[in-house]
């Protein structure tokens, strides 16, 4: 039977606050009829306010929602509450041998849709003509390096004025918006937080920057995977079908932490794992429209057996998730082994040498203590200290850490980096994730 | 962190903010900085400063060990369930964190109380979620703090938002009692605090306490440490508050008269019985009444003001604080009369002319005062008069609800639900609130049956709006049935239905929210 999830997992589906409290109004037995479990679905009928009651259905591998309430909110409030009834036990929801015929039909749909697009993609594989494609690569590449050789000299200009000329507002969105245009995203979203950098802070960022537009510039000299690394830091983005269809990484892989961070246009969903033959990190990123939450779903602390397909780089750290083998169980061993934070840093430096634009790198510190100073939040375990890093954590998610450890040594899952560390998660007394995000 | 030195950085940060038109470019501090090419000043500076950035990032070293504070103590209370935090995640919207909906914030207080009656310890993660809800909603405090405990007062002192904390009387044995010194230096809220868990549990010290420095306290704060004596109120404060008869405060001297009046054996209260022995005289079924004449010293000096706050006539306004102040066995004592053979008494204006019926108002008002602040059960039963019955109109005068919070639990549900019967929910509101949280089954189907007719009559549910929030909190959950059925009768999409739908789905989760506390 699937493993039923924890209440915070289920909230961490709901699109917003305000859907978590209208499903916490769901979570009890009273509005549900004809709930039941199986085939790796949940359903039931909820009473609304109509005469009809909705139906509801959630299929928990992926998982998908399916309601026929008017919500565009998505995971809907009756799909979310439905989950938190399931979680609440075992008496809640009964296990039930087959689902109704409007569940089954819903859930034959999607594995034959599922079907038909991957003998769509092999179709679209086998017809593309390689030799558009070819031109229409190479075409990209030229208007690419021409965007990295001017950025060169805008910043090359702002050396030799000097960087404590500010220049007139709009001029860097103006910059980005070339990037833009040379198809170069990835230096368009660096140009434009140079907008909003410290003076003090600048010349790093300029150079690294530098740095980069050079590199591209001579991308052919470069080895391989720093090669890589420069065109995924430029701009150009890999197709998962395509890397699932390369070498792949199976392991048992352990959920060591997840964060959600959202802007006007995006939800990305961030979930960290760790192999536990391979001992590889690996970022899943997922992304959902705003109201929507990313449809990637996996509770920390468990494992999951799966492959893994990595995107190429000089340091790899970001893969797509391909075949998983069962459902994610409680790891054996609960807390992970730790790193003193001077163990910590040098990882970091480790993977720095590899990959000079790495902001910071996964890691997990061991027995360190969180103390809040008047240089802000410090991790020490009692010989060397980390700065929590500045603005990274909303001031509610710094304390629950601070009250997860009461003083004590917690280990600690996060990101680590020259700007400090980002907490993820905490594991509390009991040795039960806290998620910090 | 410390960053790595030797690295130029201060000279090439130094050139760049210059520009290289008007500084020189540092002269190269490596072998691998001097590979760099120089021609073009701009260009080599940012190759220089890329090459210096890098080997600070990848070189960077942690800082040296801070000082940890002292771990929180340890809590030796048991866990609380698994199901129950769960839940309490959910009341306290930990994710998001946003405004509350009515119903989840209106039961997060009895959650809390429930929690702390059974004495759990919180899940670490969830304290912090509960001190910002408390620093917000102060009514959840006392609960809060309790349910926090240890850890909650490590927390505070390091959260300026969490400084009420330590202001928050928590239990009367006194977990971490401040001391002489929280007494001598401490805030005003903290002081009272103090002094009342003082009360509770060695009234004696409590005032030796406030004697020490009684001198010395502002009239404001004089009057609510006064107040604070009521918990363990005895004969052996009666020294003090006749002192304090004398005070220059007229609002000290008015507590004080006020405290000792509730005192029985007390001097005043036998002054004050003199004084309404002179008022009222029983003689021939009837009560005599010769209002006072005058509100001499003695009187004032005892409590009496001599004006009415309201203007009401004055000798009316003297009979009324008199009668009101005098404690209520005089009246059965001298008369060998219950209260309700009191209450029937007709009264009679002692001057002779045959009139004084209106005085029989005053004197149940005045009673009624007494029996409140005396908390003499047998009066306040006897003022409510019997539970009122259909078809049989009877209204009680002054504060039902102040009456009936003298009366036991039980009693107070099961005259309420008679007046519910009887009256509906119109004018119900705060007896309802004057009965103890959860409603018994009894006054429970009272109130949804009252609820029934209100929707066959036809009135708006907003319109009952105060009452349907306390049912939401009150309502016995074993009534949950019964509001499904009302639910499921009444015609789809309507208001009526959708209140009755909300507030079965509420009892429900009340239900499930309390047996998940006592499972564990």
């Amino acid at each position: 039977m699937e493993e039923r999830w924890s209440t915070e997992h289920v909230l961490s589906l709901a699109p917003d606050p305000a859907s978590q409290k209208a499903a916490g109004k769901l979570s009890g037995p009273a509005p549900w009829s004809s709930a039941g479990t199986g085939r790796g679905a949940l359903w039931g009928l909820c009473k609304g306010s109509g005469s009809t009651p909705y139906r509801t259905a959630v299929e928990l591998g992926t998982p998908a929602y399916k309601c026929s309430c008017p919500s565009r909110k998505f995971p809907c409030k009756h799909a979310v509450g439905l989950l938190l009834l399931w979680a609440s036990g075992p008496e809640a929801v009964a296990p039930a041998a087959e689902p109704p015929d409007w569940v089954s039909e819903w859930l034959n749909g999607r594995s034959q849709a599922a079907a038909d697009k991957a003998v769509k993609q092999q179709a679209k594989a086998a017809d593309a003509d390689p030799e558009a494609s070819r031109k229409r690569a190479a075409k990209r590449s030229a208007r690419v390096a021409a965007g990295a050789l001017d950025l060169r000299l805008r910043l090359a200009d702002g050396v030799r004025r000097g960087l404590a000329d500010p220049l007139p507002a709009g001029a860097w969105d103006e910059v980005a918006a070339r990037m833009v245009d040379a198809q170069a995203p990835g230096l368009a979203a660096r140009v434009r937080a140079l907008a909003d950098t410290p003076q003090d802070a600048l010349l790093e960022e300029f150079a690294m920057l530098h740095l980069l537009a050079g590199a591209y510039g001579r991308i052919d000299t470069l080895p391989e995977e720093l090669a890589a690394t420069v065109r995924t830091r430029v701009g150009f983005t890999t197709d998962a079908a395509e890397l699932l269809a390369g070498p792949t990484v199976r392991d048992r892989w352990q959920v060591l932490g997840s964060r959600d961070t959202a802007d006007e246009r995006l939800t990305t969903r961030r979930v960290w794992l760790r192999g536990a033959k391979t001992g590889r990190d690996a970022l899943l990123l997922a992304f959902g429209r705003p109201g929507q939450a990313p449809d990637l779903a996996l509770p920390t602390g468990r494992l999951l057996e799966a492959d893994l397909a990595f995107h190429p780089g000089a340091r790899p750290l970001r893969a797509v998730l391909g075949t998983r083998y069962g459902s994610p169980e409680p790891a054996p061993v609960a807390v992970p082994a730790g790193l003193s934070p001077a163990e910590a840093l040098a990882g970091y430096g480790t993977a720095v040498a590899e990959d000079p634009w790495l902001d910071s790198w996964p890691a997990v510190l061991a027995d360190v203590v969180p103390v809040l100073t008047p240089d802000g939040w410090q991790l020490t375990d009692g010989r060397g200290t980390l700065p929590v890093r500045r603005g990274a954590l909303a001031d509610a998610a710094l304390w629950r850490l601070a009250s997860v450890s009461a003083g004590h040594p917690v280990t600690l899952f996060g990101e680590c980096g020259h700007a400090g560390f980002t907490p993820v998660t905490a594991w509390d007394a009991e040795h039960r994730p806290v998620g910090l995000g | 962190m410390t960053p790595v030195t030797g690295d130029q950085w201060a000279d090439l940060q130094g050139a760049a903010l210059l520009g290289t038109d008007r500084r020189p470019l540092p002269e190269p501090g490596s072998p691998l900085a001097a590979s760099v090419d120089r021609t073009e000043p701009a260009t080599a500076l940012l190759d220089l400063a890329a090459l210096a950035a890098v080997r600070r990032r990848a070189g960077a070293l942690p800082a040296p060990a801070v000082d940890t504070p002292a771990p929180a103590p340890d809590d030796t209370r048991p866990a609380l369930p698994e199901l129950a935090a769960r839940r309490l995640a959910v009341l306290l919207g930990t994710r998001g964190g946003h405004g509350s909906t009515a119903n989840l914030a209106e039961l997060l207080p009895q959650w809390l109380a429930v929690a702390r009656a059974h004495g759990y310890r919180l899940p670490p993660a969830l304290v912090p979620a509960l001190l910002d809800a408390a620093r917000a909603r102060s009514e959840l405090r006392a609960d809060a703090v309790a349910l926090a405990g240890p850890l909650g007062r490590w927390l505070a002192p390091q959260n300026p938002d969490w400084r009420y904390v330590t202001r928050t009387a928590t239990d009367p044995d006194g977990l971490d009692r401040p001391g002489e010194l929280l007494w001598q230096e401490g805030l005003f809220a903290e002081r009272v605090t103090h002094l009342t868990g003082l009360r509770r549990t060695d009234p004696a010290a409590g005032l030796a306490l406030l004697a020490s420095t009684w001198a010395t306290e502002r009239a404001e704060d004089r009057v609510l440490f006064l107040d604070a004596l009521q918990d363990g109120l005895s004969g052996a404060d009666e020294e003090f508050l006749e002192a304090a008869l004398g005070d220059r405060s007229k609002n000290v001297r008015a507590t004080a008269a006020e405290l000792l009046s509730t005192l029985p054996g007390s001097a005043l209260a036998a002054r004050m019985a003199d004084r309404a022995r002179a008022v009222v005289r029983h003689d021939g079924g009837r009560l005599h009444i010769t209002p006072p004449t005058a509100c001499d010293a003695a009187m004032q000096r005892d409590g009496i003001p001599v004006k009415s706050p309201t203007g009401r006539g004055e000798r009316a306004w003297w009979f009324g604080e008199v009668a009101a102040a005098a404690p209520l066995t005089v009246w059965t004592a001298d008369t060998g009369l219950t209260p309700e053979q009191l209450l029937a008494v007709p009264t009679v204006d002692a001057d002779g002319d045959g009139g004084g019926a209106e005085w029989a108002e005053d004197l149940r008002e005045a009673w009624a005062r007494a029996a409140v602040r005396q908390q003499n059960a047998d009066w306040a039963r006897a003022l409510l008069g019997a539970p009122p019955r259909p078809g049989r109109e009877s209204r009680t005068p002054g504060a039902p609800a102040k009456l009936l919070a003298v009366l036991s639990p039980a009693e107070r549900a099961s005259w309420t639900a008679a007046f519910v019967q009887t009256h509906g929910l119109g004018d119900a509101f705060q007896l309802l609130g004057a009965c103890a949280t959860p409603w018994t089954p009894p006054l429970s189907t009272a109130v949804v049956a009252a609820l029934k007719r209100a929707a066959e009559l036809g009135s708006y549910p907003w319109s009952h709006s105060g009452v349907l929030g306390m049912t939401e909190r009150a309502l016995a959950p074993e009534t949950a049935p019964a509001v499904e059925a009302l639910a499921a009768d009444t015609s789809p999409d309507t208001a009526w239905a959708d209140t009755f739908t909300r507030l079965a789905g509420t009892l429900r989760f009340r239900q499930a929210m309390l047996g998940e506390l006592t499972a564990g």
